[in-house]
């Protein structure tokens, strides 16, 4: 079944067309990656999905609403939520408090109600505050429940924001290159979490440069190239395609 | 009708153009540091005491003037050494918050220093009107004019031809590459410190034979500077001095024609006119986010 | 979670044991007037910080909206025959209206651009106090009748010192009720990450121009207040200055903290009075406070104090 329909979306800054003309679908539950060289308009692509900014062409549906243009709030209501390539942590906050932001829109949050500090306000508190638990769990940042936001390891805070994102109760979530910086023994980590996203029936769209984090865990791959679709398929397809080693395989295996 | 107009435009260019100097030490800081330096005003205000005193004191007037304008470069330089290098990690509402500090302790300290009177200096060459098509002209105006012309030209020379110049040009626009191309950013900052609190000064001396000086002189004209850096696009010299032309003239105007009460009222106005309608002001870059 | 219910409540109580027991300790009407107006102050100012320090977003010209409250009591009652609180209730409502207006486009401005507009906006209040004679009365301000409440003048510092304490009391509980809610967590958000904020499904528009409404109408009220309890208004009120002293205090207390605004608000009523004997030296004490406190305490007074505390307890 399809879950998302990208068709012909396209944003220009200047000059320089970021993201072209893309057309794509992903099913429901996929894990559907996303990759392609630096500056080939990945992190562009996830900030239109997500609402961030608006694209100049083409339309995204999601579960058969056409949400193209929506802010990111609204988005977020309609079950899409993200994480993000340099880190957008509240620092302001503690780590808890930052997964209860994620939850927003499911609390009670009308303005009087918070004013006069009602009994359903301080209900609806407890209940995101055993959720946002429950989620510090389920991402493995258990030990740091009090910490503050700004103390804890950059390892950590990427687990943090998809915690976050994931308070949201999101059934499409993005994740913007969650490998990223992460040691051998993290990545092992991260790869386990995608797949229980995954399991737990959350649609995953992931963009990610780690390879065998991609090889491992996606049923389906993108590839982005000057923000254009080079080529699409399962793992064994793009691993054998030419055109793909060319442009991203090889250049990168160079740069090593 | 005609030499009324003309004289309201006169005395519009006249204040432009002083707002014009103080808008540029705005953005002669803004580029170097991203700080708005809301003690721009003051340093106009030490300018102007600092020649007064000086010259009371005996000093002729060229040596009260040069003497004057090296003291507020060394408040520009404390300003930046102090109160930016040590607070670098403030953010944007904490450097805002620093310099509104130093500007209120820079004019309480000139209230106790100096005094609370207002002050005349006496023009450059004599204040015989110059008669134009029935308007007159004084011959300060005319020297703030040529000053003017003279700066722009130099800050010309300075940018393109001089290896710092060119340095903070590259730091305006990347202060990171800059600092990997082994600039010194710090220095640069306290230079860009330094520099637009001479060029605050030097229209603090020259305002002062037509407004007076006094404690308090920098709050208005350091606001009005700021209104011409916004309304010239945040951070572009040239636009600044434009910038500053243009809320002189809107002031001029407003004051002949409609009332003088409400002259003050013009620069705001047209800061808030431009903030919301043209955000890049009328010549240049700003950075605005549409949420 | 009961820890820091225990905090919340605990705060609020020890306010209203030091707010019953203020008049133990003021012994005379010069003591009254410092203690009014220091709470007067702090109600502007628990408003300003939800604005500034928790959602971040500056203001150089909330001494407009508390201006325009003073006049709303000073002019409504005298020349359109209104009851003193529905004049009170009228500037309130009118300064939310117009801070909604002008939110909405300022508030997509960051940093500088936000500074320079709420201080454009806050001088052309002043100059406009100044100018409009008739209404106002012009530089030279205006006097202000008594505020009756039931059909009783309110005179006496007892009597003001007794309902600028409730109703700071009733402020700090509204405010700390409001950041414990998802409502302040929002805020917080905003000034955290606008773009976080937004994917996380918070409006960050929509609170912005909340909390900014918010502050300017709290600000009317002590505004209001201010006027009946003084008896007299002048365009002094929205002065530049006024602004920035108000600002003083939320840095001086510290950013993102009710108590802090509290403390920023009363030590910088106090301060001038201590000073009185050196007045030729409050700006230069001002300024350097302002400088110092950004400098040396970037979180300022009571958020230090209490992360020293919480390390010797650790
Ligand atoms: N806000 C912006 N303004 C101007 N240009 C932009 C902006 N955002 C992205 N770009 C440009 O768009 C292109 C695509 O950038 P994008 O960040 O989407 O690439 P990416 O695939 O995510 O790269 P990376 O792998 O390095 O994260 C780049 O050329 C980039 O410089
Ligand atoms: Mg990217």
């Amino acid at each position: 079944m399809t879950f998302l329909r990208v068709t012909g979306l396209t944003k220009s800054f200047g000059g320089v067309r970021a993201v072209d003309g893309v057309d794509f679908t992903v099913r429901a539950n996929d894990v559907f990656s996303i990759i392609g060289p630096n500056g080939a308009g990945k992190t562009t692509l996830f900030n239109l999905l997500s609402g961030l900014i608006a694209p100049d062409a083409g339309a995204v549906i999601l579960d058969g609403e056409d949400v193209t243009g929506l802010p990111a709030h609204q988005l977020a209501t309609r079950g899409l939520s993200r994480s993000f390539q340099n880190l957008q942590v509240f620092f302001n906050m503690t780590a808890l408090e930052n997964v209860m932001v994620g939850n927003h829109r499911h609390t009670a949050r009308r303005f009087l109600p918070c004013l006069l500090g009602l009994p359903s306000v301080r209900d609806s508190e407890r209940r995101t505050r055993v959720f946002a638990e429950e989620l510090m769990h389920y991402v493995g940042l258990e030990r740091y429940i009090h910490a503050q936001a700004a103390a804890m390891p950059y390892g950590a805070l990427k687990r943090l924001e998809i915690a976050r994102a994931l308070a949201t109760r999101p059934r499409i979530l993005l994740l913007d290159e969650p490998a990223a910086g992460l040691n051998p023994a993290e990545t092992a980590h991260m790869d386990a979490l995608i797949r229980r996203i995954a399991e737990d029936g959350i649609t995953v769209l992931l963009v990610e440069h780690d390879m065998h984090l991609v090889w491992s865990v996606s049923d389906h791959i993108l590839v982005l190239n000057h923000g254009r679709v080079l080529a699409e398929g399962g793992a064994r397809e793009i691993r054998a395609n030419p055109q793909v080693v060319e442009a991203y395989l090889g250049h990168r295996a160079r740069e090593r | 009708m005609l030499s009324e107009f003309l004289q309201f435009l006169f005395s519009g260019l006249t204040v432009g153009a002083i707002y014009g100097l103080i808008g540029l030490g705005f953005a002669v800081i803004y580029n170097a540091s991203h700080v708005i330096n809301f003690a721009q005003g003051e340093f106009v205000m030490i300018g102007g005491m600092a020649t007064v005193f000086l010259m009371a004191a005996g000093l002729p007037m060229p040596l009260a003037v040069v003497l004057a304008i090296a003291g507020a470069a060394l408040v520009g330089w404390l300003l930046a050494r102090i109160g930016i290098e040590t607070a670098r990690g403030a953010g944007v509402v904490g450097l805002i918050i620093i310099t509104i500090g130093a500007s209120i302790l820079l004019r309480g300290l000139a209230q106790v220093v100096w005094d609370r009177n207002f002050h005349p200096l006496p023009p450059i060459s004599g204040d015989a009107p110059i008669h134009v098509f029935g308007a007159t002209l004084l011959p300060q105006s005319l020297w703030i004019g040529a000053a003017l012309i003279a700066i722009m030209a130099a800050l010309r020379f300075f940018f393109d031809h001089t290896r710092t110049g060119k340095a903070m040009q590259a730091a305006a626009i990347d202060p990171l590459a800059a600092q990997l191309m082994g600039i010194d950013i710090r220095r640069l900052v306290r230079l860009s410190f330094v520099l637009s609190a001479a060029l605050g000064a030097l229209a603090g001396v020259l305002v002062a034979p037509i407004t007076m000086t006094y404690a308090n002189v920098g709050v208005m004209l350091g606001l009005k500077g700021f209104a011409a850096a916004i309304v010239g696009g945040l951070g572009n010299p040239l636009g600044a001095i434009a910038g500053g032309l243009v809320v002189g003239i809107a002031e001029a105007m407003t004051a002949g024609y409609l009332s003088s009460a409400w002259k003050d009222v013009v620069a705001f106005v047209i800061i808030l006119f431009v903030l919301l309608f043209l955000p890049n002001g009328l010549f240049g870059r700003a950075e605005v986010h549409r949420a | 979670m009961s820890n820091q219910l225990l905090q919340r409540h605990g705060g609020l109580a020890l306010l209203a044991a030091i707010i019953a027991a203020g008049p133990l300790f003021l012994d005379n009407g010069f003591h009254y007037n410092v203690a009014i107006l220091a709470g007067l102050n702090a109600i502007v100012c628990i408003g300003l910080n939800l604005l500034i320090g928790h959602a971040g977003q500056i203001s150089l010209g909330h001494a407009g909206f508390f201006a325009l409250g003073a006049y709303a009591s000073a002019i409504l009652p005298e020349r359109f025959g209104f009851h003193p609180l529905g004049a009170l209730l009228t500037g309130a409502l009118l300064v939310g209206l117009l801070a909604f207006a002008i939110a909405r486009p300022i508030l997509r401005l960051r940093g500088h651009y936000l500074a320079m507009a709420t201080l454009g906006m806050g001088i052309i209040v002043s100059i406009v106090l100044d100018q409009k004679v008739d209404l106002t009365g012009g530089p030279d301000g205006m006097v202000v009748g008594d505020l009756t409440l039931f059909g009783q003048a309110l005179r006496g510092n007892l009597a003001w010192y007794w309902l600028v304490g409730a109703l700071l009391f009733v402020t700090t509980w509204m405010a700390l009720n409001l950041v414990h809610s998802p409502v302040g967590r929002a805020l917080k958000a905003v000034h955290g990450s606008e773009l976080a904020a937004a994917a996380m499904g918070v409006d960050v528009f929509h609170y912005k121009v909340l909390v900014f409404v918010l502050s300017a109408v709290l600000a009317a009220i002590a505004g209001s207040l201010f006027a009946h309890y003084n008896g007299f208004v002048t365009p002094d009120e929205a002065s530049f200055i006024h602004s920035i002293q108000l600002v003083t205090m939320v840095v001086l207390g510290g950013m993102a903290s009710i108590a802090g605004s509290i403390v920023g608000a009363v030590a910088l009523t106090l301060l001038p009075q201590l000073l009185a004997d050196f007045h030729d030296y409050e700006m230069i004490v001002f300024g350097a406070i302002l400088m110092g406190t950004m400098i040396l305490l970037p979180t300022g007074v009571v958020p230090t104090l209490a992360a020293r505390i919480r390390e010797r307890l650790a």
